[in-house]
C-alpha cells in the first residue's frame, strides 16, 4: 500500500505482530491480532475498553505469553518471559500508573538497578547526576536530577519515564494512555517530544482514546474491537487520519450517532442556585491548588449547564466548593432563594445537592462493595427504619427501578462494582444520587473512563434528568461533550469564569479561545 | 461457545466462592478432626465448654476489633486497656484499691458487681473515645495513638494498683467467670450473645453499612455524605467497651484484677480477625469470620496443650498455622479471581 506513496521509504518493519491470540479460561481476550510498527513512526493503538489493548500490550511487555500467533521484534523471534526481558530486549512500556519511585530523585530513578559505581563499589554520585542531565534533556527537561520525583508534575514524571526508556537504548515505546493526566499545554509538550523521537528512529506505539491527540500525531492506526482487528488506518497525502472513520471502527457504527442530542428541551425554570463572589481559602497543604477568585454563576432548575474549562481552571474546584468539600473563604450560595452554608458534603446532600465526582475510583465507588451498598450508600436513612435496621426489600426494588430506568448491565445486587464496565459503574453512581431525589446534580466528567458506546448513554440520561427538574451541572474537558450535552455553557480559568455562551452558539473554537484568554498562541486548536 | 459449558463455568466459580467463605471454617474442621484422631477425648464436651471458656475473653474483644479493622484501622491498646478496666473494676468491686491482699469477701466494702461492669465498660469506651479523637482530630495514624495508648494504659493501671493485684470479689462478682449456665461457661454464653449482636449490627444497620463504606472507601464515604470522623471514633469506643466487658469477666474469673494482665492479648486478638477473613486494608471482613479466628486459635492452643506439647513449642505451632490459615484464605480467593 505505501508503495504508491514515493515520499515514504518504507522502512522495515521493527515488531511484526501476526496472527497473535490470547484465550483466558475460555474468554478470547484477543483474537488473531496482526499489526506492524516500523522505526521511525508513530502506530496508533486505537479500541474502546475492553477491545483487547490491554492485553496486547501486556503480551507486548512481557507481562503475558500468548496462546497462539508469532511477534517478531527485529528480525528476532521475540518472546520475552519477563517485562525485564522486554527491556533487555528493547521494548519499552510506560504505563498510565507510573513507575517511578516517588521518593528518590530524578537521577536515582533514571539509574534505579544500574547506578554508576567508582573504585570501590559506591555510588559515583556525580557522574550519575551528569548523566541523568544529559538524559533528561533528550526529553527537553532542564530540572536538577537530584529533586524528588513526588515534587514533579505528572507531566514531567512522564517524561522523566520516556527519557530512562531511552537511556536504555529501547527501540520501541509502548505509551498507555500517556495523555489522560495531562494538561492541554502539557500534551502539546508530550506530542513535540514523541515527534522528535520519531525523527531520531525511535518506534512509538501510541496507546489512547484521545481520537484529537491520535489523529494529529499518528503516522499510521490499528483499531481494535472485541479483541478482533477493527482495521488499519494511515495518513493519506500528508492529511490526520479522520476521527469519524476512527470512531466506525471503534464502534462498528456511524460518529454521528454519538453526541447527537436527542429532543429539544423545555425552557429553563427558575433560578435554583445562584452564587455571587465565591472564593475559597488556599490549603496550606496543598500551595499549588487552585482556589476560586470570585465565581458568580447561575443555575436554573431544568437546564444542563455545562462548564467548560481546562485542567487548573478551577472547575472542579467549584463544584468541590458549593458541594462543601472545600472550604469556602467568601461570598454567597443561595438555593431557591434561601442562603445557604455548607460545610461538609453532608449538609450539601442534606440541602438536595449530589455530586458525580471526577475520579470515579478514589472518590466515588467502594471497589469491594457490592452494587447494592455502592447505590444506597448516599440514601441509608432512606432505606432504613427509625431503629437503624436497613429495610433491605425496599433498597433492592429502588436498586430494580434505577437498573430498568438507566439500563444498568449487571449480574446481581451483591456483584461487587469493581468487576462491572466503567459505564455501569457510572450509572450505579448517577442511581445513588437519584435515590437522593436532589434539587442540584453536579456531575463532574461524566464520560471519564467510560466506553464510546456507553458515553451517549450517560448523556442521555443527564438530558432525562434535566427534564424532570433537576438543576445539572456538567463539567468537562471533552468540548464535543459540553457542546453536546448543555443548554448553556461558562468557561473557567484560574479560578474566574471567563464567558458564557448558548451551547447552540458554542463550537469549540469559541469556548477553547474564552477558556485560555490572555494566552497567546500557545494553544493548539 | 455453547451454553452448557458457560453453565458449568459458572457452577465451577460459585462452587470456589462457598469455599472461600468458608475457607477459615474448614480449616478450623480441618484441626478440630486432626486432635481429635490424635486424642478422641479431645472433642468431649467438657473439653468444649473449656475451649469456648478459654476463647471469650480475647473473643470478646476480637468483635469490637473486626469494627475497627473494617474500617482499616488498628487498636494496639486493647492488652493494656483490658488490665486498666479490670483494675477499675476491682477498685469498684472492692470499693477502693487499699485492701488488696484481702481475699476475704466478707471485708470487702464495694458496690457490687455491677457497678464494676459498668465502670469497666465506661472506662473501656471512653478511654477508646479519647483514642478515636486523637486519630481523627489530630490526625495521627492509628497505629500511633494506640501504640502509646498501650504505654499509657499500663502506667494508669500500675499507678492506681501500685503494682499489685486486687483480688478476692463476692459470688455474685465470680459467677461472670466461673458460672455455669446449664452445662455452658457463663463467659462463653457472653461472648456468644455479644457476637450475635455485632453480627445483626454489621449485617443489618445502617451504621453496619457505613462501617463497611468508610473502611472501603473513606474519600468516598465523605462525598457521600457520610459523618465519617464520628463512624472513625465509634469503632474505637466500641472495641474499648469490649475491652473493658472482657476486663469485668476475666477479673470474675480470676478473682483478681492483675496489674500485668493482658500482656501481648493484642496480637492474639488482631490475629483473630485476621484469620477470620478481615482485611487489614478495610472494607471486607465480618463477625462470623472472627469467630471462627478466635477458635480457631482457641483449638489450637487447646489441642496442643492436650497432646502435651511443651508451651515453647506451642508458640511455635501456632505462629505458623497462623501463617499458614492466611496463605490458605488468600490462596482460595486468587483461584476464584482467575
Amino acid at each position: 500500500m505505501s508503495s504508491n506513496d514515493p515520499s515514504m521509504k518504507a522502512p522495515e518493519a521493527l515488531l511484526v505482530v501476526d496472527g497473535v491470540t490470547k484465550r483466558f479460561a475460555g474468554v478470547t481476550a484477543l483474537d488473531y491480532v496482526s499489526l506492524e510498527v516500523r522505526s521511525g513512526e508513530i502506530l496508533g493503538l486505537m479500541g474502546e475498553n475492553g477491545a483487547g489493548k490491554s492485553t496486547l500490550l501486556k503480551i507486548l511487555s512481557g507481562v503475558q505469553p500468548p496462546t497462539g500467533g508469532s511477534i517478531v521484534f527485529d528480525g528476532q523471534d521475540y518472546r520475552p518471559a519477563s517485562p525485564d526481558e522486554a527491556k533487555r530486549l528493547g521494548v519499552v512500556t510506560i504505563y498510565q500508573e507510573l513507575s517511578l519511585i516517588p521518593t528518590l530523585s530524578v537521577a536515582e530513578n533514571i539509574f534505579v538497578g544500574r547506578a554508576p559505581t567508582g573504585p570501590l563499589g559506591l555510588v559515583n554520585w556525580r557522574r550519575m547526576e551528569r548523566e541523568a542531565r544529559e538524559i533528561i534533556a533528550r526529553v527537553g527537561l532542564t530540572l536538577d536530577p537530584r529533586t524528588p520525583v513526588s515534587s514533579l508534575s505528572v507531566a514531567e514524571q512522564q517524561l522523566v519515564e520516556i527519557a530512562r526508556a531511552l537511556s536504555l537504548d529501547s527501540r520501541l515505546i509502548i505509551m498507555d494512555e500517556p495523555t489522560s493526566a495531562l494538561t492541554e499545554s502539557e500534551v502539546q509538550t508530550l506530542l513535540s517530544i514523541m515527534d522528535r523521537l520519531r525523527s531520531d528512529g525511535v518506534a512509538i506505539m501510541f496507546v489512547t482514546h484521545r481520537l484529537e491527540e491520535a489523529s494529529s500525531i499518528c503516522d499510521r492506526m490499528t483499531v481494535l474491537r472485541d479483541g478482533k482487528l477493527a482495521g488499519h488506518l494511515k495518513r493519506e497525502n500528508g492529511m490526520p487520519i479522520a476521527i469519524s472513520g476512527i470512531i466506525e471502527r471503534m464502534v462498528g457504527r456511524e460518529a454521528s450517532e454519538l453526541y447527537a442530542r436527542s429532543t429539544e428541551r423545555p425552557e429553563a425554570g427558575q433560578v435554583r442556585l445562584s452564587i455571587r463572589g465565591l472564593r475559597t481559602v488556599r490549603d496550606p497543604e496543598a500551595p499549588h491548588a487552585i482556589v476560586l477568585e470570585g465565581v458568580d454563576l447561575d443555575l436554573r432548575a431544568g437546564e444542563i449547564l455545562g462548564v467548560a474549562g481546562l485542567v487548573g481552571s478551577g472547575r472542579t474546584e467549584l463544584a468541590r466548593a458549593i458541594f462543601g468539600a472545600d472550604r469556602i473563604a467568601a461570598g454567597t450560595i443561595t438555593l431557591d432563594g434561601k442562603t445557604i452554608d455548607p460545610r461538609t458534603p453532608a449538609d450539601a446532600i442534606a440541602l438536595g445537592i449530589g455530586l458525580v465526582p471526577e475520579d470515579r475510583k478514589h472518590q466515588a465507588i467502594f471497589a469491594e462493595l457490592g452494587i447494592l451498598n455502592n447505590f444506597s450508600v448516599a440514601a441509608l436513612s432512606s432505606y432504613s427504619n427509625r431503629l437503624g435496621f436497613m429495610q433491605e426489600r425496599k433498597e433492592r426494588d429502588a436498586l430494580e427501578i434505577y437498573r430498568k430506568m438507566l439500563s444498568i448491565r449487571m449480574a446481581a445486587p451483591e456483584q461487587a462494582i469493581e468487576g462491572l464496565s466503567g459505564g455501569n459503574q457510572q450509572k450505579v453512581i448517577l442511581a445513588r444520587w437519584l435515590a437522593r431525589d436532589p434539587k442540584i446534580l453536579i456531575v463532574d466528567e461524566p464520560t471519564r473512563g467510560v466506553d464510546v458506546g456507553a458515553k451517549a448513554e450517560v448523556h442521555q440520561i443527564l438530558v432525562q434528568l434535566a427534564a424532570r427538574g433537576i438543576a445539572v451541572m456538567v463539567i468537562s474537558s471533552e468540548l464535543p461533550e459540553v457542546i453536546a450535552v448543555s443548554d448553556r455553557i461558562v468557561t473557567m480559568r484560574r479560578g474566574r469564569i471567563t464567558g458564557e455562551m448558548p451551547a447552540l452558539e458554542a463550537n469549540e473554537e469559541k469556548l477553547m479561545a474564552l477558556m485560555a484568554l490572555d494566552r497567546q498562541g500557545g494553544i493548539a486548536a | 461457545m455453547s451454553t452448557t459449558v458457560a453453565n458449568q463455568e459458572r457452577s465451577g466459580v460459585d462452587f470456589a466462592r462457598i469455599l472461600v467463605s468458608f475457607g477459615p471454617l474448614i480449616f478450623l474442621a480441618a484441626l478440630i478432626v486432626v486432635f481429635t484422631v490424635m486424642n478422641p477425648n479431645f472433642i468431649d464436651p467438657i473439653n468444649i465448654f473449656n475451649i469456648m471458656r478459654q476463647i471469650s475473653i480475647t473473643g470478646l474483644i476480637a468483635l469490637g476489633m473486626t469494627f475497627v479493622i473494617l474500617t482499616a484501622g488498628i487498636d494496639l491498646s486493647v492488652g493494656s486497656l483490658l488490665a486498666f478496666c479490670g483494675m477499675v473494676a476491682a477498685v469498684v468491686a472492692k470499693g477502693g484499691a487499699a485492701n488488696t491482699l484481702s481475699l476475704d469477701p466478707s471485708q470487702a466494702a464495694g458496690y457490687g458487681w455491677f457497678a464494676a461492669m459498668m465502670a469497666a465498660v465506661l472506662v473501656g469506651a471512653l478511654c477508646g473515645g479519647v483514642q478515636g479523637l486523637a486519630i481523627t482530630r489530630l490526625k495521627v495514624p492509628p497505629f500511633v495513638v494506640t501504640l502509646g495508648g498501650l504505654t499509657i494504659f499500663r502506667g494508669l493501671t500500675l499507678t492506681i494498683s501500685n503494682g499489685g493485684p486486687i483480688s478476692g470479689f463476692d459470688a455474685s462478682m465470680r459467677w461472670f467467670g466461673t458460672g455455669l449456665i446449664g452445662p455452658v461457661p457463663v463467659p462463653a454464653v457472653i461472648f456468644i450473645i455479644a457476637a450475635i449482636l455485632c453480627h445483626i449490627v454489621l449485617r443489618y444497620t445502617r451504621y453496619g453499612r457505613a462501617v463497611y463504606a468508610v473502611g472501603g472507601n473513606a474519600e468516598a464515604a465523605r462525598l457521600s455524605g457520610l459523618r465519617v470522623n464520628r463512624i472513625l471514633i465509634s469503632v474505637y469506643v466500641i472495641v474499648g467497651f469490649f475491652s473493658g466487658l472482657a476486663a469485668f469477666v476475666l477479673s470474675a474469673r480470676l478473682n483478681s484484677a492483675e496489674a500485668v494482665a493482658g500482656m501481648g492479648y493484642e496480637l492474639t486478638v488482631i490475629s483473630a480477625v485476621v484469620i477470620g477473613g478481615t482485611s487489614l486494608f478495610g472494607g471486607v471482613g465480618s463477625i462470623t469470620g472472627t469467630v471462627v479466628g478466635a477458635a480457631l486459635i482457641g483449638v489450637l492452643q487447646n489441642g496442643l496443650q492436650f497432646n502435651n506439647v511443651s508451651s515453647y513449642t506451642q508458640s511455635i505451632v501456632i505462629g505458623l498455622i497462623l501463617v499458614i490459615a492466611v496463605a490458605f484464605d488468600r490462596w482460595l480467593k486468587s483461584r476464584v479471581r482467575r
